[in-house]
């Protein structure tokens, strides 16, 4: 248990700056170039988990709680948004049987 | 007494109330009947108060305050009524002739389906013509002011499915406009040189100034251009006659006994004032004085019976206005108090007899009516010799005052030019007088059939108004004839001021023989004109000629009014109309319209535009956000 911990310790704040932005890299490019929205939505919650992970690391990193505190109201949230968003991609896949987001290019003017 | 004070303004306002909300549910009766004992009632409280003020030699005025209003620096005003000798006469005019007319009205107006919004707006008149008298600084008079000048609005236009007469509803309110301008300015002024709006206040003070302060002089002349306004006055006299579109007791409330009277209430108000400004006071002796003449040659020719009474009032305030430059200001009130009621007499008879007659009011078409209309004949009589000045009725004592203070004051041409004027009003009063009571019915077949005396509540409160006319010239009768001038010396306390600034000029009184002659004078001329009359209209049965015939050039001049009227069409109302048509046309189309639209116009193009942005497709909505946030970002850290 004390190397887990010690070899945490040597693990630096780039480390996780590094991570955090690679899965936030990952989650803005699967919104923006996948078309299933199922996907979509999963890589939004990448993008959230990215910032989580970078809102930890700075909060051990300057001793500061409050920023562990966020990362909780963020998962809190997240947990709340994906009940509301898969319920409203239910009620889309039952109408036009397709998770295609672009089959809903209806939806202007 | 004093503490039941408030519920004098306040009564009227109630009634006003009630006739709004309650009067279409009330029968026509007991709303009249209410509306009128809403007015009796605040007259047995001014009673109540007058009497024992009057009755003890040193009474001080009675001031209350009842509310805060406006206090901010300096400026301290307040909802506070003033009870002194000035207000309480005027509240025994305003609430006693008041409750006449409004039970003269319950008649004259049984049939008219309005009924409930006459006696609302009758009573809201009175409600601010009693704040206008009580309150005790200029900024309570104003708001009475401006209120009984929407209720004059409100009731000429009364019939307003009418257009002439909505256009003299009109004409009434923008002509007060320049008077009330007038007003407020000479507020100001006197605000500017006092600190402080309360009559006390200024009056006292005022008593440190030397005669002649520039500033006393253009706040004097202001507040006199709001008098000229209300009380009809040279130049600015021409809306009262066409006010006359009104129904009759309003013409006789409030064209006649108590709004027109506001001006001269202003001046008595503020004599301290004017009699520091001599110069003001020799414009207001001559404005009286032109008026008094001017109108009075204008009624000599008028066919209309409210019309002709209508220039009679005007030429009366002349009178007025001509004792209050000579700084006669108690017989200024005095004529103003006889004039109450025998011009409400004779404006309630002529409303009596347009009754009788169907409507009609041409006294071409009248005549004979004595025998029919046996009481409103003789209290019109009666109303006919006090307004004319033959003793020992009401005007005569009021009239023969103001001459004799123009004679005092050495001034035998302006004595001779009143005189004049009360020469011109005997005969036009006796002329409409023997046109519409003697010689022969000159009007149609079904209107001498239609003829009949007015109901009971109409003639009674001819016959008191009637009686008021014979004995309220007895309140001031002069030394020389037995009396001791009662009036004059309850004023005295109000004038005071006056009376101390004006010390130092030598002050002659006449002689008891010269006063005697005076009298003699205008009585026998007086006397001697009412003869002409006689012999020209009832003896000869001379009938003014009818409108298509030729007439000669002065009588036509004077049947047109002097062409005022049309003087004022073409200078001013013509010219204003083309300048706003101007700028309708150049300013109005050309420029705000054209922004307007224009703004319109921008967001129609743009939004067609721009709403191709907004295709549907939500990869292109995530990418445009992404890139949004990435140019925050960038622009953020290259301004930082």
């Amino acid at each position: 248990m004390e190397e887990i911990q010690r070899a945490f310790g040597q693990i630096g704040i780039n480390h996780y700056l590094f991570l955090s932005s690679v899965l936030f890299s990952i989650g803005v490019m699967g919104v923006l170039l996948r078309r299933n929205f199922i996907i979509i939505f999963m890589s939004v919650e990448l993008m959230l988990n990215g910032v989580n992970i970078l809102l930890a690391a700075f909060s051990r990193y300057s001793g500061n709680q409050s920023g562990q505190v966020f990362v909780f109201f963020i998962m809190v949230v997240a947990a709340a948004e994906v009940a509301v968003g898969l319920a409203i991609l239910v009620m889309i896949y039952r109408n036009i049987r397709s998770t295609d987001i672009n089959a809903l290019k209806n939806l202007k003017w | 007494m004093e503490k039941f004070a408030w519920l004098i303004p306040l009564l009227p306002l109630a009634g006003f109330l009630l006739c709004v909300f309650m009067g279409k549910k009330i029968s026509r009766n007991v709303l009249g009947s209410i509306a009128s004992l809403l007015i009796l009632v605040p007259f047995l409280l001014a009673v109540g108060i007058f009497i024992p003020f009057a009755s003890s030699p040193d009474s001080e005025p009675i001031r209350i305050l009842y509310l805060e209003w406006i206090n901010i620096g300096k400026l301290n005003v307040n909802y506070s009524i003033q009870l002194d000798q000035l207000s309480l006469m005027m509240m025994l005019v305003i609430t006693g002739v008041g409750f006449l007319i409004h039970v003269y009205s319950i008649g004259y107006m049984h049939d008219d389906e309005n009924f409930h919004k006459f006696f609302a707006y009758l009573n809201l008149f009175v409600f601010f013509m009693l704040v206008l008298v009580m309150g005790s600084n200029y900024l309570m008079l104003f708001i009475g002011w401006e209120g009984v000048g929407l209720c004059s609005y409100l009731l000429i236009g009364f019939w307003h499915k009418n257009p002439e007469y909505n256009k003299a509803a009109n004409k009434a309110f923008i002509m007060n406009r320049i008077g009330d301008l007038g007003l407020l300015l000479g507020i100001f002024l006197l605000y500017l040189r006092f600190s402080s709006l309360e009559y006390s206040r200024i009056s006292f003070e005022a008593m440190q100034i030397p005669i002649d302060d520039p500033i006393i002089r253009n706040a004097t002349l202001l507040l006199f251009i709001g008098a000229i306004g209300k009380s009809a006055q040279l130049p600015l006299y021409t809306w009262l006659p066409d006010a006359m579109a009104g129904p009759t007791p309003v013409s006789a409330l409030i064209h006649a006994a108590t709004m027109v009277t506001a001006g001269v209430y202003l001046i008595i108000r503020s004599n301290v004032l004017f009699t520091l400004a001599p110069f003001t006071q020799e414009i207001i002796t001559i404005v009286g004085l032109c008026t008094i003449l001017f109108a009075a040659t204008i009624a000599l020719k008028q066919n209309d019976i409210k019309k002709v009474l209508a220039y009679s009032t005007v030429s009366q305030l002349g009178y007025m206005f001509f004792a209050l430059g000579l700084g006669a200001y108690s017989a200024a009130y005095f004529h103003l108090f006889t004039h109450a009621f025998f011009k409400a007499l004779l404006f309630l008879g002529s409303g009596s007899v347009i009754h009788a007659m169907g409507g009609e009011q041409d006294i071409r078409k009248m005549g004979a009516l004595k025998k029919h209309l046996p009481i409103t004949h003789l209290t019109f009589l009666i109303g006919t010799i006090a307004i004319a000045g033959i003793p020992p009725l009401a005007g005569f004592f009021s009239k023969d005052q103001i001459l004799a203070a123009a004679f005092e004051q050495h001034n035998v041409l302006f004595w001779a030019l009143a005189l004049g004027g009360a020469l011109l009003t005997a005969f036009y009063m006796f002329r409409l007088y023997y046109l519409t009571f003697h010689g022969q019915f000159r009007g149609s077949h079904e209107q001498e059939h239609h003829l009949h005396e007015s109901p009971k509540t109409m003639t009674v409160p001819l016959v008191i108004l009637a009686i008021c006319s014979v004995f309220a010239g007895f309140i001031n009768i002069p030394e020389v004839l037995g009396g001791n001038h009662w009036l004059d010396r309850f004023f005295a306390p109000l004038l005071a001021g006056s009376a101390q600034i004006i010390e130092e000029v030598e002050h002659t009184h006449l002689s008891h023989e010269t006063e005697y002659i005076l009298m003699g004078v205008s009585v026998l001329a007086i006397l001697a004109v009412v003869f002409y009359a006689r012999i020209r209209y009832l003896r000869n049965g001379h009938v003014p000629a009818d409108d298509s015939e030729e007439i000669p050039g002065y009588e036509r001049l004077l049947a047109n009014k002097y062409y005022v009227d049309e003087i004022y069409d073409r200078l001013i109302v013509k010219p204003v109309l083309a300048a706003s048509s101007l700028i309708y046309r150049f300013i109005e189309v050309k420029v705000i319209d054209r922004i307007v639209n224009g703004v319109g116009q921008v967001i129609v193009i743009g939004s067609r535009t721009f709403r191709f942005l907004q295709t549907g497709n939500v990869g292109f909505y995530i990418f445009a956000m992404v890139v949004g946030i990435l140019v925050i970002l960038a622009a953020n850290s290259f301004l930082n």
